[in-house]
């Protein structure tokens, strides 16, 4: 692939990506999410032709509109979310868009023939006759990977393959990909864990921003080298945080665990401790529990394993909270998907600065809400928080990025919270409302509120928190003072890297 | 896509699909070999201006209204609420009831309100059991408000057959209820104002339709329940985030969409025929999703699509007498075509428009 380029409107979502895969090799491509590796892969598999640039198979230059066109060229993709039909058999399913004619039958042996060979050559063994909704979901993926070959892939794209597998599937799929990459097939391994990528991969791409930041073959590089290149470049210590004063623990988890709807572990055992007057900066690589911490924390995720002490009482799995008890608690939470979450886009600004205290005083008195009462208070936060324009009757699609986030962190600092959660404080916002947004959380800091900061961005880490936490895989890997631990040190646990064990 | 000006939006939009439906008809008109202009003109006479018309255009459009609220309320919660038709049937039995048990003690003052509170409670309780089903176990809405309307269906023909049968009479239907539950005629208050008015069906159930447009708007608009309750048709992620119950919100918006299409029942039963017979929702139920999504699920809208389509009711039967190629059942079709256009192809000219005016920006 050559000078890759693909827009979403006024987004680059690939900028002149070039990714060369060895015939016969595991490549990795790994990247933060919204890094552009699934945009590349799209690209390849014919979801979203690219823009500009051109795509080579053999040497050949190919033209891929659809997926078809990808099948036809032996391009296969095994999606994260797998494709399945959950009734039908293995053999029917893997039989599907290779049926060979009206008439069932001679197709269904054919591909029952396949899968004897695949079975023998390449260790790929599935029951074809188990019904798929049967099998578990190391199975189904191997049903997958089937699929894809039945129907001639040679080039193997798999996003994100082990999402959704115990540590024991993942390795039976590491030794599938093995034997595959033997037989000839190029594998195109998509993932933000970094462990995998040096365990199954001869080479890695570093997706970053859009643009391909750079290739190692792993036998010459580490976990770190590659965490440093997926973060990107050094991190800038431009501000350092007023010193805390610590008070009293504002709210303490134990043992946090959460499996999402698939059963995949997003939690695994999370302890941690927010005192009053303190930032608690939790970095990590995207898509390592950061986004689940919080939803649990919020009550807006249900806490299945362990349990919460805020406000002097207890959440766990039998007695839960929902958002609205825990802001009741004091409880106040700038949440990472703004557009999704944090507003209802078609509301008017007065309106969504309101949202999650509708009930309360602030919407009006009574049993009514006074529109007007919404709009004075609506202008007061505009004003403090120098959102722009300031029309408490805007809908909030008229706002930038950053004055939609001012306007959502003035509501939640408003309300006086002991503790605020806040995720991605300036994720898409622009650079003068970055150090606006930072100087508001000082401020809330200096009143004594405890504070619980989710970043992608080490520089806003380091900028902002008093102690840090690194996750790594639903755990956290490391929890370090801000004043005694450096960028490499954090870096290493964001990798997976266990710490010097004196911790 | 950038978005049309309000005016476009509300005004002009609604306007082009709703002459693209009528020119169609006219087409259709023109093909049967009668004049299309002067079917319209005696359609819009036969709604307006002959004697008697207007009122039972009015008197359509009550029902139209009741029935497209509720679809509407279900609607701001992103709820399709098929069961109006079901709803107002139960409605009918609640209303009945309460006037079969008690027009020999009360007076119509208490009567009435009673009633009305009996229609509008059993539609809440006939769309309460979808609405719990969609949110504690996850059956769909439209399946489980379909279904519902045959079992009312079936309830209430067995009812009318058995136990509410006029003793002595074989037709499925309940007796005639006292003066007391009896709605008030508008020509009867025009008379007894010294007007001389023509008898319509037309009865105080529609000023009780007007307010209750005014009453839905309120709760929207003006409630912390309304608030919650488009928070959740908008974005229910947000909604969540701000801790509005979700599930409580889909009973409760299901409550409130059924009362009102029980509501209905104010108008046929204590309005105009002072009993229950069989089929006197008369697909009243299903026409109120038309009426809903026409008048783009706002209170105002709604009062504009009923009136459309209870003049359509209404005019409709005149074009079956004046015409010998012309049944009743072009109605029908133009609703068809109504539907159609303002439904099924609302956005069409929205990109061409969209050009029009675009540049401004």
């Amino acid at each position: 692939m050559r000078g890759i380029t693909k827009r979403f409107g006024a987004v680059t979502a690939n900028d002149a990506v070039d990714l060369t895969v060895r015939r016969g090799s595991i490549h990795g491509v790994i990247g933060e999410n919204g890094a552009g590796k699934s945009t590349l892969m799209s690209a390849l598999y014919g979801l979203h032709p690219p823009d500009e640039g051109r795509i080579e198979i053999d040497g050949e230059p190919v033209e891929i509109a659809d997926p078809a066109d990808a099948i036809r060229l032996g391009v296969g993709m095994v999606h994260q979310n797998f494709t399945l039909i959950r009734n039908f058999t293995v053999l029917e399913n893997v039989a599907l868009g290779a049926e060979g004619g009206p008439i069932l039958r001679r197709g269904l042996e054919e591909t029952r023939r396949r899968l004897t060979r695949l079975s023998r050559d390449c260790g790929l063994t599935v029951d074809a006759d188990a019904v798929v909704e049967d099998l578990p979901v190391g199975v189904q993926q191997r049903v997958e990977i089937v699929k894809a070959l039945r129907r001639g892939a040679r080039v193997l794209i798999l996003d994100e393959p082990t999402g959704a597998l115990t540590p024991e599937e993942a390795a039976g799929l590491f030794g599938n990909l093995r034997g595959l990459a033997a037989e000839g097939v190029s594998i195109l391994l998509v993932t933000h864990k970094l462990n995998e990528v040096m365990e199954v991969a001869d080479r890695v791409s570093v997706m970053r921003g859009g643009r391909m930041a750079a290739h190692f073959d792993t036998t010459d590089t580490s976990a770190e080298e590659l965490a440093a290149a997926m973060v990107g470049r050094e991190v800038a210590l431009t501000r350092t945080p007023a010193p805390p004063v610590r008070g009293p623990a504002a709210l303490t988890a134990e043992g946090l665990t959460w499996r999402d709807d698939n059963g995949a572990m997003r939690l695994d055992g999370v302890s941690l401790t927010l005192y009053g007057g303190e930032v608690l900066g939790i970095a990590g690589v995207a898509g390592n529990g950061q986004s689940e911490l919080l939803d649990v924390l919020s009550g807006i995720a249900p806490v299945q394993e362990g349990r919460i002490a805020v406000g002097g009482r207890i959440v766990d799995r039998d007695r839960p909270a929902d958002p609205a008890e825990m802001r009741g608690i004091g409880l106040a939470h700038v949440p990472e998907d703004r557009l999704r979450r944090g507003l209802v886009p078609p509301f008017e600004a007065r309106e969504n600065a309101v949202l999650g205290r509708h009930c309360g005083p602030g919407a009006g008195e009574g049993p009514l809400l006074s529109p007007s009462a919404m709009a004075r208070r609506c202008a007061r936060l505009m004003g403090e928080f120098s959102v722009v324009p300031p029309n408490p009757v805007l809908h909030s699609a008229g706002f930038s990025g950053g004055n939609q986030q001012k306007l959502i962190l003035a509501r939640e600092i408003e309300a006086a919270p002991d503790i605020l959660l806040i995720g991605q404080p300036t994720r898409g916002v622009d650079i003068g409302a970055i150090e606006f947004i930072n100087d508001r959380i000082e401020e809330l800091k200096s009143k004594g509120c405890a504070i619980l900061l989710v970043s992608v961005e080490l520089e806003e880490i380091f900028a902002l928190s008093d102690r840090i936490a690194v996750m790594n895989e639903g755990r956290i890997a490391g929890v370090f003072d801000r004043a005694a631990t450096d960028a490499a040190t954090v870096g290493r646990a964001m990798a997976g890297v266990t710490p010097e064990r004196a911790a | 896509m950038t978005p049309l000006p309000r005016w476009a939006d509300l005004g002009l939009i609604p306007l082009l699909n709703l002459g693209l439906a009528f020119f169609a008809s006219g087409l259709v008109v023109a093909a049967i070999g009668e004049d299309p202009f002067k079917a319209a003109s005696v359609m819009i006479r036969g709604a307006f201006v002959h004697d008697g018309g207007l009122g039972y255009t009015l008197y359509y459009t009550t029902n139209f209204i009741f029935t497209g609220l509720a679809v509407s309320v279900a609607y701001k919660a992103m709820l399709f609420n098929i069961g109006g038709e079901g709803q107002a049937y139960m409605g009918g039995l609640g209303a009945v009831l309460v006037c079969l048990a008690l027009d020999n003690l009360l007076p119509g003052v208490l009567l009435i309100p009673l009633a009305i509170a009996g229609a509008a409670l059993f539609g809440a309780l006939w769309a309460l059991i979808p609405g719990w089903l969609q949110a504690f176990r996850g059956s769909h809405i439209v399946i489980t408000t379909i279904m519902f309307n045959f079992i009312a269906a079936g309830a209430i023909v067995s009812l009318l057959g058995g136990p509410l049968q006029r003793e002595g009479q074989s037709s499925p239907q309940t007796r005639n209820i006292g003066e007391a539950g009896q709605l008030p005629f508008i020509h009867d208050i025009q008379r007894s104002l010294g007007f001389d008015a023509t008898a319509t069906p037309l009865n105080l159930a529609f000023p009780l339709a007007l307010l209750a447009c005014v009453g839905v708007w309120a709760l929207i608009q003006r409630t912390r329940w309304g608030y919650a309750l488009r928070a959740l048709g908008h974005s229910e992620p947000a909604a969540i985030y701000a801790g509005i119950p979700a599930k409580r919100m889909v009973v409760t918006a299901m409550l409130v969409s059924g009362a009102l299409a029980g509501c209905m029942a104010v108008n046929e039963i204590l309005g105009a025929q002072h009993k229950m017979v069989l089929h006197f929702t008369a697909g009243y139920g299903f026409a109120g999703i038309a009426v809903a999504l026409m008048g783009r699920t706002h209170p105002a809208g709604v009062v504009l699509a009923a009136l459309l389509f209870g003049a359509l009711q209404q005019g409709g039967a005149e074009l079956d007498f004046e015409f010998r190629a012309i049944t009743r059942e072009m109605v029908l079709l133009i609703q068809g075509l109504i539907v159609l256009f303002s439904g099924a192809l609302a956005l069409m000219f929205v990109p061409w428009l969209g050009r029009i005016l675009g540049p401004r920006r």
